[in-house]
């Protein structure tokens, strides 16, 4: 085979990446691609060299989620904030754009709870808006409760609205609401929960299984790939502001039980 | 001044500041009461001078505050309700549509429903330690709007909602629960029953306000127990809140016995209903009180269930990275700023391709012929729809209706079967059988009360009297159809003895 016809091909490939609810499985020549990126080494070389022409990054190719690829921040393709949620550009918005972020963060948190979760290739998370929405408001709140114990609960400076803690941003927003024509507030928590959820079964990374507790949606192997590859490039970030949590990998949403715990109820 | 002094009064400086905040952040948490009647004027849609605002609003907090039950919320159609009562006992002039606007326009504006938070913000001053006087935010809510368990959505009074009506700084609310219950108690024994009111309204507050924290506690665990420090924290937290309401529950016991008490040897029937009264509210406490340590045992089962889960878990393989962690929970302490460029990596990361769309020249070019809509200012005009008031035509031709009004014209002494009046109308009109039919299945039902009393000079009716009727389109009893003359004598009533459904259409056949 010609060295143009390979570079088609993994073209080709890059190309059904960019289809992120096609799959492997529903298309024979997509099937054969992903096969060829495993076992053909130079096959996959020159895919990766046009993904990286393309600004774009290679996350995972196997049979079960077809190529999954990431864009980085300079990329064409790459979604930003602005083009994802009205009034969310500028400087003055960050607030805004904290509190769409946050319910996606916290939408891949309550899919992978645990540490184990995220490594296990046939983890299936199963979320709802009310639930995604309830944990993030349980994580602030429980900062705020922090907060007043420790005396430290000094109401944020009128002078430097970026140095407000992003939990109290959060807090503060109304949960739900009414709009008058029956339709549910779409700036509240549980309408930014809600937008979050339904972009991403709409980008193929979950899928939408019920109408109950505010929309039912289970997460696509995809889903995984992503939030992995988001989560560590985010963990650098944070690293790089000096913020780090090093864990034993056991997860902390677990609870040891003892005896006497139980006795005292 | 030495060193030392310097210090001491810069400490006392910040002691006083503490304090000092807490009373302009108590300030603050009226100020939307006030804001409705400096404002009530500029409300375009209605002239809603007449009402007293602050006084609407005290009365909403205080509707929702006493419908706030463990399970559910105020709905707020029913607050509206309420509210429109209190309106129209202060304009009894105005029209009810008025009063209910007026209801409304107070509850959307103690949601502060226009800005993006739906709640309030204050900004105060106070002195830094190093001497500086720095503004800050003190952002706070009235009422809030929750989802219930049906999905529906409820009102909840806030915190700082119930301490407005109490009128009191932010307090630790136990505490505050202990001495209004104290205070209740001393004015009872004391026989000052008109204070023992307030102090029995500002008993119930306390534990309304007690429950809700409670309530907020219990309901963070049924979501994720995980998330909940079961180890320690929570049953702490269990054990104190039960010494608590049994120590209350004791307390408003013997309140209750001593108002009793007085209610039974009070003397005037005014003191008698003010005893009736506070035996109310204290009985209204007990029931709250009753249903927290329900809701608290409730929580103590969950908590064995869940530790039975948690023990029998597999182990986990391998590890990954831990989200909540390492990502959210580090995230939601930053500073707004910093967090917004953590998350947006993730965002970007996380939620896949955004693929642009080739253009086509097909929709490019309906795009471009197309007139761009011209927006009038008022939007377009509004088409008033004509509504014709034609009758609805009848079912059957009208030369049908001719006809059987001439076949049914009957001499009252020539009964005739039915199927001989069908026979002669298949021969006047296609339609003029089925019309025929349901003419006198009607007659069967006939009554002759109504003819009497109308002065009919005669009634038709239908009789079966067993034969069946043998036609290619109907099936059911050959009716004998007869014009009945009414004599001025009371009328024989065993010809109603008609069946209604002596006749069924025989369908297709």
């Amino acid at each position: 085979m010609s060295s143009t016809d390979t570079t088609a091909d993994a073209a080709r490939l890059i190309g059904f990446g960019l289809r992120p609810r096609l799959l492997p499985v529903r298309d024979e020549e997509y099937r054969q691609l992903v096969q060829r990126f495993r076992s053909d080494d130079q096959f996959a070389a020159v895919t990766n060299a046009i993904a990286t022409g393309l600004d774009l990054v290679i996350l995972e190719v196997t049979e079960r989620t077809g190529i999954v690829i990431a864009s980085t921040e300079e990329s064409i393709f790459a979604i930003r904030m602005t083009d994802y949620a009205r009034r969310t550009g500028g400087e003055g918005k960050a607030h805004e754009r904290v509190l769409h972020a946050l319910a996606h963060l916290g939408a891949a948190t309550l899919a992978f709870p645990r540490p184990a979760d995220l490594a296990d290739p046939t983890h299936l998370g199963r979320i709802t808006t009310e639930g995604v929405e309830a944990f993030v408001r349980e994580a602030a709140t429980r900062l705020a409760d922090q907060a007043a114990t420790d005396g430290g609960d000094t109401d944020p400076s009128s002078e430097q609205p970026g140095l407000e803690a992003a939990w109290r941003a959060y807090v503060r927003r109304a949960r739900t609401g009414s709009t008058g024509d029956g339709r549910k507030l779409s700036t509240s928590t549980t309408g930014i929960v809600g937008k979050a959820l339904t972009f991403l079964a709409d980008q193929g990374l979950l899928v939408r299984t019920g109408d109950e507790r505010g929309g039912t949606f289970r997460t696509t192997p995809r889903y995984r790939t992503q939030v992995r590859e988001a989560g560590v490039v985010m963990f650098e970030e944070l690293v790089a502001l000096g913020i780090a949590e090093i864990t034993d990998g056991s997860g902390t949403l677990t609870v040891e039980w003892t005896a006497a715990d139980v006795a005292q109820l | 001044m030495d060193a030392a002094n310097v210090e001491n009064v810069a400490a006392q400086h910040v002691l006083l500041d503490t304090g000092f905040a807490q009373r302009v952040k108590a300030l603050a948490c009226t100020a939307p009461l006030h804001d409705l009647d400096a404002r009530k004027a500029a409300v375009q849609s209605a002239d809603l001078t007449r009402y007293q605002m602050a006084e609407l609003a005290l009365h909403a907090i205080d509707l929702v505050t006493l419908a706030m039950d463990f399970a559910t919320g105020a709905s707020s159609e029913t607050v509206v309700a309420d509210l429109s009562r209190y309106a129209a006992e202060q304009a009894s002039d105005r029209p009810e549509s008025e009063h209910e606007r007026a209801a409304r326009w107070v509850l959307e504006n103690l949601l502060n429903v226009g800005s993006a938070d739906r709640g309030f913000r204050a900004v105060y001053g106070v002195r830094t330690p190093d001497g500086q006087y720095e503004r800050r935010d003190f952002d706070f809510k009235l009422l809030e709007e929750v989802p219930g368990a049906d999905g529906e959505i409820y009102l909840r009074a806030t915190n700082e909602a119930v301490n407005v009506l109490v009128g009191a700084l932010e307090v630790d609310i136990e505490s505050a629960q202990v001495s209004a219950d104290v205070r209740l108690e001393t004015l009872i024994r004391r026989g000052r029953l008109s204070d023992a009111q307030a102090a029995a309204q500002a008993a119930r507050y306390r534990t309304i306000q007690y429950a809700e924290i409670l309530r907020q506690r219990l309901e963070a665990t049924s979501r994720d127990v995980r998330t909940v420090d079961w180890l320690t924290a929570m049953p702490t937290f269990i054990a104190e809140a039960l010494d608590h309401i049994e120590a209350r529950y004791k307390a408003e016991n013997a309140i209750l016995v001593n108002i009793t008490e007085a209610r039974d040897t009070a003397d005037t029937p005014d003191r008698k209903r003010q005893a009736a009264a506070l035996v109310d509210i204290v009985r209204d406490c007990l029931r709250r009180h009753e249903q927290l340590q329900g809701a608290l045992q409730e929580a103590g089962r969950r908590f064995r269930t869940e530790q039975d889960r948690q023990t029998f878990a597999a182990p986990a393989a391998r590890a990954d990275l831990d989200l909540h962690a390492q990502l959210l929970q580090p995230t939601l302490q930053l500073p707004v700023r910093d967090a917004d460029k953590a998350l947006s990596v993730f965002f970007t990361r996380g939620v896949g391709l955004a693929v642009p769309h080739a253009l086509r020249l097909v929709d490019m070019f309906t795009l471009l012929t197309t007139p761009p809509p011209e927006r009038e200012v008022l939007g377009a005009a509004v088409e008033e729809p004509e509504l014709s008031d034609e009758p609805e035509p009848d079912a059957f031709p009208p030369e049908c209706y001719d006809h059987l009004e001439r076949l049914l014209d009957l001499d009252p002494q020539a009964p005739r079967r039915l199927s001989g009046l069908l026979e002669e109308a298949r021969t006047l009109h296609p339609q003029l059988p089925l019309l025929t039919v349901v003419r006198v299945l009607a007659l069967a039902a006939q009554e002759i009360g109504p003819a009497v009393r109308h002065g009919a000079a005669s009634v038709l009716i239908a009789v079966d009297d067993g034969t069946h009727l043998n036609d290619p389109d109907f099936a059911g009893a050959d009716l004998i159809v007869a014009r009945a003359a009414i004599t001025p004598s009371p009328a024989s009533t065993d010809t109603e003895s008609a069946l209604p459904d002596a006749i069924q259409e025989r369908g297709a056949a």
